[in-house]
């Protein structure tokens, strides 16, 4: 069975297939037709509704934005799905359906109930963090960003965010969270029995499982899975959920031998960190490495990456939409093994690695081996992705991460450059520069990497390690850009690198400026 | 970050004579009530179609076997030509729109069968196991090719006004160029989907998200063989059409509509998102080539135009398209002498269809390319040159098509957004900005927009509408316009229940039906609140006339004095609420419902000649854009923009500022980030959201000051003397294409022999916006050294 809230109507499934979609329950099943179908491939965000569940140390529910139409019924088990049907209390208005009446935010309306969505997840997040006052807009556009508007021009919306957010109060959200809270632990006290949905609870199980159903699907986030029956219409019928699974959920600091130990699972790591833990109880935890769950939600590991790499923070900002970024786990990121996926050319450079369980062994494989060729990896049949291991911040190294996209926000990029490099005065003493989009898998630019490595970061320079950029890859063209420009592009990066290391008062970023100069405050 | 103090009713709100009403439907809209196409209940037994197209973009079907698909799990019924019971071309204006190849294909993703199954996915896998042959044929799918051989799906067309070439010859200076100029994928939020309900006598009712609810209706009956009067087609809203589901809706319908009528059952047809992108048509791309002829001063002396609209398979709208590029290849600028040709080329990709706007924003970004040009020939502010040739002052008023340009105060418009803006100011502040700053620069640009209201065919200018009042006072309203966002229901609810004096609230407003209002116009061209208002209005003071009968002779009171205002109605000494007075009439067997219709007057136009008065009048305003772009990347970002609209006296400010915001962004997103890409076969690759990329919210700009224009009713006998909203602001942002190429042109010294002109093309994504930078600077380095 899997088991969940329908807002305050539980639910329970027997029958269900793998692979529905929570927007097919909700449309097709139920009928509840709030909930729109704009694309079905989590990029409009029409579908988006709203996921609580418990906090794993507070019990407070946590919301999340998702977008239905990528997310499997059977990961729902017992978690809270929240549908803009359900806003209204007792005939009522809530403050962002209400704002974005009064603000003239709607038009065709087809948009709206997502915005609806993700304006409420916002709203709870920020009474979550008792956040008050005026939002900034950087932060709306961030809970935003993955709902598209086509007649609007967003204006009205973004005021209607800013409103709902200022008049900020309780709702029956907040007045029903016990007793909500309650059934879910109730719930989640259950282990689920779904004959094709499975979700092992430990990192064990999830190898077991494995080994008795080698053909079926491992679904961390399931942004890419899910794709494979909303767009290429297969059939799923046996999937692996890894979100439950404990070991690799947890996010903490060790040692990067204790990631492989025989100790290492779950139940017993004292150091595990939760991911509403601040930032200053994680750092003084003693380790050289993060270690993060392959299915801890990017959303979540975010902010912790944050402190360690700022670049990585902009990635992670800039990766698909909150509702993506709520689903979206970095063990799926890597073992997806797309060219052009955001965080293998940042891990490959930081020299990260994964850690690879099979049975009950484990090993280390770093993640610039990982990849094999396009779409190909080093993983072995009944292997799977435990979690990755990323050193953590050197003092004397610094991490630059650029990502050029046709669009600013909830896009994929043309070309993904990562460098990790050090300095020695003028000299660039050590540097590993890692590439998406260049070629068939995120990679490595040997050559130019040692162009840069050792010498002073002159013109001269500068054109020598662009000449080995232009060889070490051969980009093709596609939608997203042709190879000449994803080349130039490379190459241009390195002199914004050169400007960021040595004059770090020119502005080389679009993004980065207008949040710098806070034109977003006029 | 500035406090933030949610401001509900800004000024320029409550200085509009309109009340800024909610969308009638913006409650339903926010708890998710609102119905579209496949929101509505289902039917026992219920089928769904999908549709399976060309895997090739010409050529002939050799041999089309469906044996798997009808076999496939769950399928009911498939359908190809042979099944059509009535006419095959669903063509709107010409033939060429085939519901189904029979032989010949001519796009990729052309229709060649449907499929209907219980449920959509059945549906769609059955349709993926046609298997299908073709001979192969060489497609043509540029344009530069088709202009060569001259193929074309209607023959080209000329306005010509004075003398071009002697004037090009005779002018102290000349410039040419070129601009190619990307199509525009729709991107509205609900795909195509129509539902189609089996009726007991052989007809269909047929509910579909469509802008053209009469032409659906025509198509269907002439589908099925069946007269018109069996086919009924309802749109209560659509989820966006921007123009996409004008004809482009017609064929899901027919096809749903078909397939209905044969299995008995009700049937949905929709398309998936992807099949959408490929399926139906877009924005027409253009490639345009000016020659231009001015004076030191930057006076405008004579322009030839080449405007080569890319208009795919079939000739559809795109006659009409191209004409309305040609009519504003002028823009907003006086032109002595003038030729402008319009080529209406053929490619084997989908057919072109509608797109707010309608080639006219494809032709008037041509004339703002070209005034750049000379703005940066002579070394001076693009603005001045744009002040310099506006439209105005004796002999300075005449459209290339021999139209007067009045009842438009472009000067004025573009002098208050000039002030507004602190265009100088700012102007003077981003040339020292970018000489400080190496990696990124900034640009700005102020443009204006005179863009004509009325259908080009004269018959299409007309509306009907009915007013109904009920015994109870509540009054409800049907017309020919449809329900796309615009609003359009709020407003004609709104000029309803001024001419009576009632609340708004009163009003109710439905569904649109073609069996309550036949042979309407599509909801286009910007039409929707200037004809159907108008035919509202005449209901409404049909029934308001009989009211003032009965109520005068019931009272003893002269017509004239009974006054309805208030949501009451005064007669002498007596006040009635609406349910008194409809109560009271009924009684007296008073008739309460009224038909209303409107034309158009004043326009004609004589297309052998090219000359008339095509446009009732014109509609426009101007923006003002600023730009940062990254010289290494091309990445941007829109950092202001300012507009000031004209929208005469404004019926519903809030419904008309949503109008200027949201078509500034859709125009900005056409012009930037949205391009849409083929392959070499004529495959679309940018076939969905992931790789199509509309504006996104942080596409917004920060500052964004809309401003509707005060104190400037409509000089022509509009419904409240109010203007057209829906398209014009659409090109409001060639100002951010031109803000980018103002940005990139800083790259090259700012005076003296070595500036060097951006020939930019659209859209400006960064690849094109580099790809600019570079030729900039490679050509400002071979000036440096020579």
């Amino acid at each position: 069975m899997i088991r969940f809230l329908l807002n305050k109507e539980e639910v329970s499934l027997g029958d269900s297939r793998a692979d529905e979609t929570v927007l097919d329950y909700l449309r097709e099943r139920r009928r509840k037709c709030g909930s729109k179908e704009g694309c079905a491939s989590g990029d409009c965000g029409a579908c988006t509704v709203v996921v609580a569940a418990p906090g794993e140390k507070s019990g407070a529910l946590q919301y999340r934005a998702i977008n239905s139409c990528i997310a499997f019924v059977g990961a729902l088990h017992g978690r809270q799905l929240i549908t803009v049907e359900d806003l209204e209390d007792d005939g009522a208005l809530h403050p962002v359906q209400r704002a974005m009446v009064e603000q003239h935010g709607s038009q065709c309306g087809f948009c709206t109930p997502g915005f609806v969505m993700s304006m409420f997840a916002l709203y709870k997040n920020r009474q979550a963090r008792r956040a008050r006052g005026v939002v900034p807009r950087r932060e709306i556009e961030e809970a935003l960003g993955g709902n598209l508007c086509r007649c609007t021009g967003y204006r009205p919306i973004i005021d209607a965010a800013r409103q709902a957010l200022f008049e900020m109060r309780d709702d029956q959200f907040n007045r029903g969270e016990a007793e909500c809270a309650r059934r879910l632990r109730k719930i989640a006290a259950e282990k689920p029995r779904a004959p094709h949905f499975h979700l092992p609870q430990s990192a064990r199980e999830v190898a077991e499982l494995l080994e008795k159903n080698p053909s079926a699907r491992l679904l961390a986030g399931g942004t890419d899975l899910a794709l494979e029956t909303t767009q290429q219409l297969k059939a799923l019928d046996e999937i692996i959920c890894l979100r439950r699974a404990a070991e690799l959920r947890r996010v903490r600091v060790c040692n990067r031998k204790d990631a492989v130990s025989e100790k290492n699972d779950g139940e017993k790591s004292a150091a595990t960190m939760s991911a509403t833990m601040s930032m200053k109880k994680a750092r003084d935890k003693t380790g050289t490495h993060w270690e993060i769950g392959a299915a801890a939600p990017l959303g979540e590991c975010g902010e912790l990456l944050a402190g360690e790499y700022p670049d990585l923070a902009e990635l992670l900002r800039r990766f698909g939409s909150a509702q993506v970024r709520n689903q979206a786990t970095l063990g799926g990121n890597i073992a997806n093994a797309s060219p052009i996926a955001d965080l293998p050319p940042a891990l490959i450079a930081l020299g990260a690695e994964v850690v690879l369980q099979r049975g009950a062994k484990l090993h280390r494989l770093e993640v610039e081996k990982f990849f094999l060729d396009y779409k190909k990896t080093a993983l072995q049949k009944g292997e799977f992705i435990r979690s990755v291991l990323l050193p953590r911040a050197s003092q004397r190294a610094r991490l630059f991460a650029y990502k050029v996209s046709k669009r600013i926000d909830d896009d994929i990029s043309a070309v993904c450059a990562v460098f990790y490099v050090e300095t020695d005065g003028a000299k660039i003493s050590g540097a590993r520069a890692a590439f998406g989009g260049m070629a068939a898998v995120p990679k490595r630019a040997m050559k130019c990497e040692r162009a840069l490595r050792g010498r002073a970061f002159d013109e001269r320079m500068l054109e020598n390690a662009a000449r080995a950029l232009a060889e070490d890859f051969t980009p093709i063209s596609d939608a997203r850009a042709s190879a000449e420009y994803r080349t130039r592009v490379a190459q241009n990066l390195l002199r914004r690198l050169q400007i960021e290391l040595f004059e770090p008062e020119t502005a080389a970023r679009v993004d980065a400026y207008v949040h710098a100069e806070r034109i977003l405050a006029a | 970050m500035n406090e933030f103090i949610p401001d509900l009713k800004p000024a320029s709100l409550l200085a509009a004579p309109g009340a800024p009403l909610a969308h009638d439907s913006a409650r339903k809209h926010v708890t998710g009530e609102a119905r579209y196409i496949c929101d509505h209940a289902r039917a026992d037994g219920q089928l769904f179609a999908c549709i399976g197209g060309s895997a090739i973009a010409h050529g002939r079907v050799r041999r089309m076997d469906l044996s798997r698909v009808r076999a496939a799990p769950g399928v009911v019924d498939v359908v190809t030509a042979a099944e059509v019971p009535g006419k095959l071309d669903i063509g709107a204006v010409f033939p060429g729109d085939p519901l189904f190849a029979a032989d010949e294909v001519e796009y990729v993703g052309q229709p060649l069968f449907a499929v209907a199954a219980r449920d959509f996915v059945s549906a769609r896998r059955a349709a993926a196991l046609a298997h299908v042959e073709y001979d192969e044929k060489e497609p043509v799918l540029e344009v530069e090719r088709a202009m060569e051989e001259e193929f074309y799906v209607r023959p080209p067309h000329r306005i010509r006004r004075g003398d071009a070439d002697a004037a090009l010859a005779e002018s102290p200076r000349r410039i040419s160029g070129e601009v190619r100029v990307g199509g525009q994928e729709h991107f509205y939020l609900e795909g195509q989907a129509s539902l189609a309900l089996p009726e007991e006598d052989g007809g269909v009712t047929i509910h579909s998200s469509s802008q053209n609810p009469t032409e659906t209706q025509k198509l269907a009956a002439q589908v099925l063989a069946l007269p018109m009067n069996m086919v009924t087609v309802v749109t209560r809203r659509m989820g966006g059409g921007f123009g996409g589901k004008e004809t482009h809706a017609g064929a899901w319908a027919c096809i749903a509509a078909l397939l209905a009528r044969r299995t008995g059952r009700a049937v949905e047809c929709r398309l998936a998102r992807r099949d959408d992108m490929v399926m139906t048509g877009k924005r027409h791309p253009f490639v345009n080539r000016y020659d231009a002829g001015f004076g030191d001063d930057g006076a405008i002396t004579a322009v030839k135009h080449v405007l080569a609209g890319q208009c795919g398979n079939s000739p559809d709208l795109s006659d009409a398209v191209v004409d309305r590029a040609m009519f504003h290849g002028d823009n907003s600028y006086y032109l002595p002498h003038a030729t402008i040709d319009g080529l209406r080329c053929k490619t084997h990709t989908v057919s072109n269809t509608a797109f707010r706007g309608f080639g006219g924003p494809q032709g008037m970004i041509a004339m703002e390319a070209l005034i750049d040009e000379i703005a940066f020939t002579l070394g001076a502010d693009p603005l001045d040159i744009r002040k310099k040739n506006l439209y105005g002052g004796a002999g300075r008023n005449i459209t290339p098509y021999h139209q007067e340009v009045a009842g438009i105060d472009l000067a004025g418009i573009v002098g208050q957004l000039e002030t507004e803006c602190e265009y100088r100011r700012r102007r003077a502040e981003i040339a020292a900005f970018n000489r400080a700053s190496r990696v990124l620069k900034r640009g700005l640009a102020l443009t204006p927009v005179k863009f004509g209201i009325s259908f080009t065919v004269r018959h299409m200018n007309q509306a009907g509408a009915l007013v109904q009042l009920y015994t109870d006072g509540s009054i409800l309203v049907n017309h020919g316009g449809t329900e796309m966002g615009q609003g359009l229901m709020i407003k004609v609810a709104q000029v309803v229940a001024r001419e009576l004096g009632a609340d708004p609230a009163r009003v109710g407003v439905t569904a649109t039906r073609t069996d309550k209002i036949p042979n309407t116009s599509p909801t286009a061209a910007s039409s929707g609140a200037d004809i159907n208002g108008m035919a509202a209005r005449n209901a409404a003071r049909t029934i308001k006339r009989r009211l003032r009968a009965h109520l005068g002779a019931k009272h003893g009171v002269a017509e004239e004095e009974i006054v309805f205002a208030g949501d009451r109605i005064r007669a002498g000494g007596e006040t009635l609420s609406f349910a008194q007075a409809a109560d009271s009439a009924h009684r007296a067997r008073v008739q309460l419902f009224a038909g209303g219709f409107y034309k158009t007057p004043k326009i004609y136009y004589d297309r052998e000649r090219v000359s008339g008065r095509p446009y009732y009048y014109f509609a426009g305003g101007a923006a003002a854009s600023e730009v940062l772009i990254d010289t290494l990347t091309g990445e941007y970002k829109l950092l202001r923009a300012d507009i000031v609209h004209d929208v005469g006296n404004s019926i519903n400010p809030a419904m008309d500022i949503g109008q200027i915001e949201g078509g500034y962004i859709q125009g900005v997103g056409w012009l930037t980030c949205e391009e849409l890409k083929w392959d070499a076969r004529g495959r679309l690759l940018t076939d969905g959201p992931a790789t199509y990329k509309i504006p996104a919210i942080a596409d917004a700009p920060p500052v964004f000051n809309v401003r509707l224009l005060e104190n400037a009713p409509n000089s022509e006998e509009t419904i409240f003397r109010s203007k057209a909203v829906g398209e014009p602001p659409l090109m409001l942002a060639i100002s951010a294409w031109c803000a980018i190429r103002d940005a990139v042109a800083s790259l090259a010294p700012q005076t003296g022999n070595g500036r060097v002109f951006p020939k930019l093309n659209a859209p400006a994504t960064p690849e094109e916006i580099l790809r600019t930078a570079d030729e900039v600077r490679r050509a400002a380095g071979e000036k440096a050294k020579a």
